[in-house]
Formats: C-alpha cells, sequence, structure tokens
C-alpha cells in the first residue's frame, strides 16, 4: 500500500492519495495536502468546507457530492469552484483526509 | 381490526407494490394508492418518442386501470407526512391515517437548480427527453434540425435509467445516417463521470460503441450553466461546449413533499433505506420502493421490479410481527439500445458490476454486446410493463436475485 509523509508523519493512502485511515489525520497535515494539490493558501472559507466534510463523513461514512455540499455547507456550488478549481468534493475530501466520495450508480 | 396500508405514488413502484400487497394480504386489511393526476407513462418509451419511434398517447394509460379490484384510489397532491401521527396529509386538506407506509413517489426534475436550463432558449433550442411534453418537443425540433452540433448533457447523478442518455446518442447517430445527414451532424456526449458510465467494464464497451459511432465524448464536466441564446453549456470550472440543439437532463430529486415531513428524507429529499429489506430509517412502519429510495442502485423500473417481491413479503412479516427477510441484492436490469435494431444487455448489483456473458443462463441474452436479440428484448419490454410488472407478476426464470450462472468472471481484454 502506497504512504505519504504529511506533517513528518507516515500515513497510508491509496493510488489516487487519499487518505486510507481518516484517523491517521490531524489538522497540521492539511496545508501540505493542499499544496500538493495546487491550492497555495486554505482561507477560512475552505476550512468551513473541510470540516464539514470530516462531519458528514463520521456521521455517514462517506463525503458529500458537490451538490449535497452546496446544498448543505453554507458555501455555493459557485463558490465551492472557486475555493477547490480541480472539483471541490474530491480535493477537499482529500485534504480532509478522507476516503474518495462514493460515486453514484 | 381493519389496518391500511397507504401507498405514495401510483407510478411503477406503487402500482406494482398495491397489486402485489392485494395478493397476498386478505380484506382486513385496506389499501389506498394516491397519486396525484391520472396518466401513468411508460417512461422507457420516452427515448423513442424524439425519432417517432413512439407516440405519447401509445405510452400512456389511466393510472387506476392498472390497480385490481379491492384498491382504493385517491387523486391528490401529497402535501406532507406526519411519521408521528401516521398520518399523510392531501392538497385537499385532508389527511389519511396509515398503520403501514408505502413510499413510492419516485424522482422529480429539478430543472430550475441549473442556472439558464430554463432561460431563453428552453424548449426551443434546449431539451430534454425525460418528461412528455420535452420529448414532444425535441420530436417537433428534429423536423426542422438540419445539420450543426447536437450536444446530449447530464448535468448530475443521480438519474433515472443512467444509460438512457447513451442511448440517445446511439439512436439520434442512426436516425441521422437515415436521414442522410450525418455527415452535417456533430453529436457530442457531455458526462460528469470520469467515463462513460459509472461501473468500469461497462464503461469501456460503452466508449468504445460512442467512439464507433462517431460520438465525441466529453468527460468530468459539471455543468454550472446552459446558456440558450449563446449556445454553450458551462461548466463550474470554466470549460464549455458549444451546441446548436442541446438536450439536457436535468437534475433529480426527491418528491418535494418528502422534505416537508420531518425525519423522512435527506439533502436531497430521497428516503433513507435499508439496502436489503427495503425498509425505511425513519420508522418501522415506513417502506420505499423504487426511485424514492437513496439506495446505491440505478433508477430503474427493473430495480423497482424486482423490490416489489421482497417489499411485499417484508410488508406481510411486519404486519404479523416476524423478522424482516433482508435478501434484496441491488439487482439490476437494462436494455441499452443502440440502434441499427440492435441493443445491448447489462445485469448487476450491488455486488457484482455488468460483466459480458449471457442472461440468465450461458444459453439466454447476449450481456455486455449488440444483438438484434436484445433489441427485441427491449420492445417486449413495453408490453411486459403493462401485462407483468404492473400487475405483478413473476418473470418465468428471472427471479429477484441476480443470476450468476451465465457471467464471465474474468471480462476478455480487447
Ligand atoms: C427517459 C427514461 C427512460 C427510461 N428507461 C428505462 C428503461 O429502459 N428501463 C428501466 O428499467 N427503467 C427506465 N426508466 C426508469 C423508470 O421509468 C423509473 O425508474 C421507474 O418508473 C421508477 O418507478 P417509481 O415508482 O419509483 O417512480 P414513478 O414511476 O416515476 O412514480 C412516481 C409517482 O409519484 C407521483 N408523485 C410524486 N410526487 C407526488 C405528490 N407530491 N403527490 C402525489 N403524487 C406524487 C408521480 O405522479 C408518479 O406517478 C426510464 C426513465 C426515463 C425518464
Amino acid at each position: 500500500m502506497p504512504t505519504a509523509t504529511y506533517a513528518g508523519k507516515n500515513v497510508a493512502v491509496n493510488d489516487e492519495g487519499f487518505f486510507e485511515n481518516p484517523d491517521e489525520w490531524t489538522e497540521e497535515m492539511a496545508p501540505e495536502i493542499a499544496r500538493a494539490s495546487g491550492i497555495d493558501e486554505l482561507t477560512e472559507q475552505h476550512w468551513r468546507v473541510l470540516k464539514f466534510m470530516r462531519t458528514e463523513y463520521a456521521e455517514k461514512g462517506t463525503g458529500p457530492t458537490v451538490r449535497v455540499l452546496g446544498k448543505t455547507s453554507g458555501v455555493s456550488v459557485k463558490e465551492l469552484y472557486e475555493l477547490f478549481p480541480k472539483g471541490p468534493a474530491k480535493t477537499a475530501a482529500k485534504i480532509a483526509g478522507i476516503p474518495k466520495p462514493r460515486g453514484c450508480i | 381490526m381493519v389496518e391500511r396500508i397507504v401507498v405514495l405514488g401510483g407510478g411503477t413502484g406503487g402500482t406494482l407494490a398495491a397489486n402485489r400487497l392485494r395478493r397476498v394480504l386478505d380484506d382486513r386489511v385496506q389499501i389506498v394508492v394516491v397519486d396525484q393526476d391520472d396518466s401513468h407513462v411508460y417512461q422507457p418509451g420516452l427515448l423513442f418518442v424524439p425519432f417517432g419511434l413512439a407516440r405519447l398517447d401509445e405510452i400512456i394509460r389511466p393510472r387506476q386501470r392498472q390497480l385490481r379490484r379491492g384498491i382504493d384510489y385517491r387523486q391528490a397532491a401529497i402535501e406532507r407526512v406526519d411519521l408521528e401521527t401516521e398520518r399523510v396529509w392531501l392538497g385537499d386538506g385532508t389527511a389519511l391515517e396509515y398503520d403501514v407506509l408505502v413510499v413510492a413517489t419516485g424522482s422529480t426534475l429539478v430543472a430550475e437548480e441549473t442556472e439558464g436550463l430554463l432561460g431563453p432558449g428552453w424548449l426551443e433550442k434546449v431539451f430534454t427527453f425525460y418528461t412528455p411534453e420535452g420529448a414532444a418537443g425535441l420530436h417537433d425540433a428534429f423536423t426542422w434540425f438540419d445539420g450543426g452540433r447536437l450536444v446530449v448533457n447530464v448535468v448530475d447523478m443521480p438519474i433515472k435509467c443512467p444509460v438512457a442518455p447513451l442511448e440517445f446518442c446511439f439512436l439520434a447517430d442512426w436516425y441521422f445516417q437515415e436521414l442522410g445527414i450525418r455527415d452535417r451532424v456533430g453529436i457530442t456526449y457531455v458526462t460528469p463521470l470520469d467515463g462513460a458510465f459509472t461501473k468500469p467494464v461497462a464503461s469501456a464497451t460503452l466508449a468504445g460503441l460512442l467512439e464507433e459511432k462517431g460520438v465525441e465524448l466529453v468527460t468530468e464536466f459539471n455543468t454550472g450553466e446552459v446558456d440558450g441564446p449563446g449556445g454553450r453549456l458551462v461548466s463550474y470550472d470554466g470549460r464549455e461546449v458549444g451546441f446548436d440543439l442541446a438536450v439536457v437532463v436535468p437534475l433529480h430529486s426527491g418528491a418535494a413533499y418528502v422534505g416537508r415531513s420531518p425525519g423522512l428524507g435527506d439533502e436531497l429529499n430521497f428516503v433513507p433505506t435499508d439496502e436489503h429489506t427495503l425498509q425505511s430509517k425513519a420508522r418501522q412502519n415506513v417502506f420505499v420502493i423504487g426511485d424514492a429510495a437513496n439506495l446505491p442502485v440505478s433508477k430503474a423500473g427493473s430495480v423497482t421490479h424486482f423490490e416489489g417481491e421482497i417489499l411485499v413479503e417484508n410488508i406481510r412479516r411486519f404486519l404479523s410481527g416476524k423478522p424482516l427477510d433482508g435478501s434484496y441484492d441491488g439487482h439490476a436490469n437494462c436494455f441499452i439500445e443502440s440502434g441499427f435494431h440492435k441493443a445491448l444487455l447489462i445485469d448487476f448489483n450491488y455486488e457484482t458490476e455488468p460483466l459480458p456473458g449471457h442472461f440468465p443462463t450461458s444459453v439466454g441474452l447476449p450481456l455486455l454486446k449488440e444483438s438484434r436479440l436484445n433489441h427485441l428484448g427491449k420492445l417486449m419490454f413495453q408490453s411486459f410493463y403493462w401485462h407483468r410488472l404492473l400487475p405483478g407478476r413473476d418473470i418465468p426464470g428471472v427471479g429477484s436475485a441476480m443470476p450468476d450462472r451465465g457471467k464471465h468472471r474474468e471480462p476478455s481484454r480487447s
């Protein structure tokens, strides 16, 4: 299994870089993962989304889709794309240390 | 004591559930079906309307006539469900009390959630074939469309029958070839997914088929805006796809009343449901069938049909205080019309993605492969729908559980 080093710690990730075990994630790791995903600075709005992702994951066992994020996080879909241009649901999940959101069928 | 089952929705799932329940329960159980209108649409037929291969009057029938004797039908809009007092409030201000509730109100198109989709150009050069009006409008549009860019776009998942937009592309290719103007029509399929379909093996096969038919594939495109007058789709990340005629599958949600019923639904108004028993997560006496459920299955009539048997068995068990049967396996079965009198068939469930082989056994219909036999299967599905599926009869040889015998576990690589 591949690993990555964030904030000086080794963590297990999958082929695409998503955390295998969300418990290994700490807030200090987020800025480094963000930079690797092309986001230089995490603003307060970014953090709002990241925290929301973590809570949703803890409650439901999967990260929300963009559409659900837009309806429930208090950040519109448009702004979500400004914050995470390469795709909010996936990028935010990666930075928040949770598995890739399960797609729809 | 008389008990009452209220079935919300008289479409595919509500009708087949009520008919099956009526057969297995005695007269002490009253069954009431509620729907807002009297037009039962055979929705798979909508795909064929734009191409003149079906007419609306051939695919719409009255609702009540599809229900067995001994089932009450109530035509009214559902306002909300009160889970506490076990009542359904209707648009006319009256309420229906229930002992068991079946939610079968399907999914609703929410085109208004996409910027510009219903703006200038709607039903002029921007259409959908997911509604009777849209499909008929598209049929008219095809009479004047004599060349240019035809774009077929899925805004986001989930949608009903996720293969239907692909089938639309295949049929459009055939249609414009027959007309002799295929060289003047560019067809582009624009999807939010990272491939042609959600499941890897089928996705590769279907992408190959698109290529073979000269349909361009644009992936990971999340439509943020439809600009009718300017003739472009704009994605949230700023990409653009130009069109002369756009066929858009709008966002889907659960029915709006679900959102007005505290505790019943999720953010998108779908109803959280146990994957195997079809009991809702909200209350033990609330069951869910069809598109209304939040299950990780395709929103399809075949899924609804396979769920029917288990749903009815579990309501019977619930009424007699027995433990529920957790045997629904996520079985789905879809014909994919590919034009030129041919079709593919896919068969899958929660665990098994669509694989090549034959259905239901090794001497049956070819899976994940174009054939004339599958096309005949798709055509026969309409008569099957009215005469077997809705009345709640089983198909000989095809049970609810996904058959495994004809499937090739290791797909050959090409
Ligand atoms: C273009 C197209 C092609 C398709 N092709 C296929 C195919 O080839 N194969 C396949 O298996 N499936 C196909 N499907 C999908 C299939 O039609 C649906 O999955 C199926 O009909 C779902 O059944 P349901 O009972 O959940 O919902 P529906 O049959 O849609 O019934 C829901 C009912 O609830 C009623 N309702 C909703 N809200 C309210 C309210 N507030 N008050 C009162 N009544 C209400 C509605 O009027 C409706 O009658 C297709 C769908 C479309 C649109």
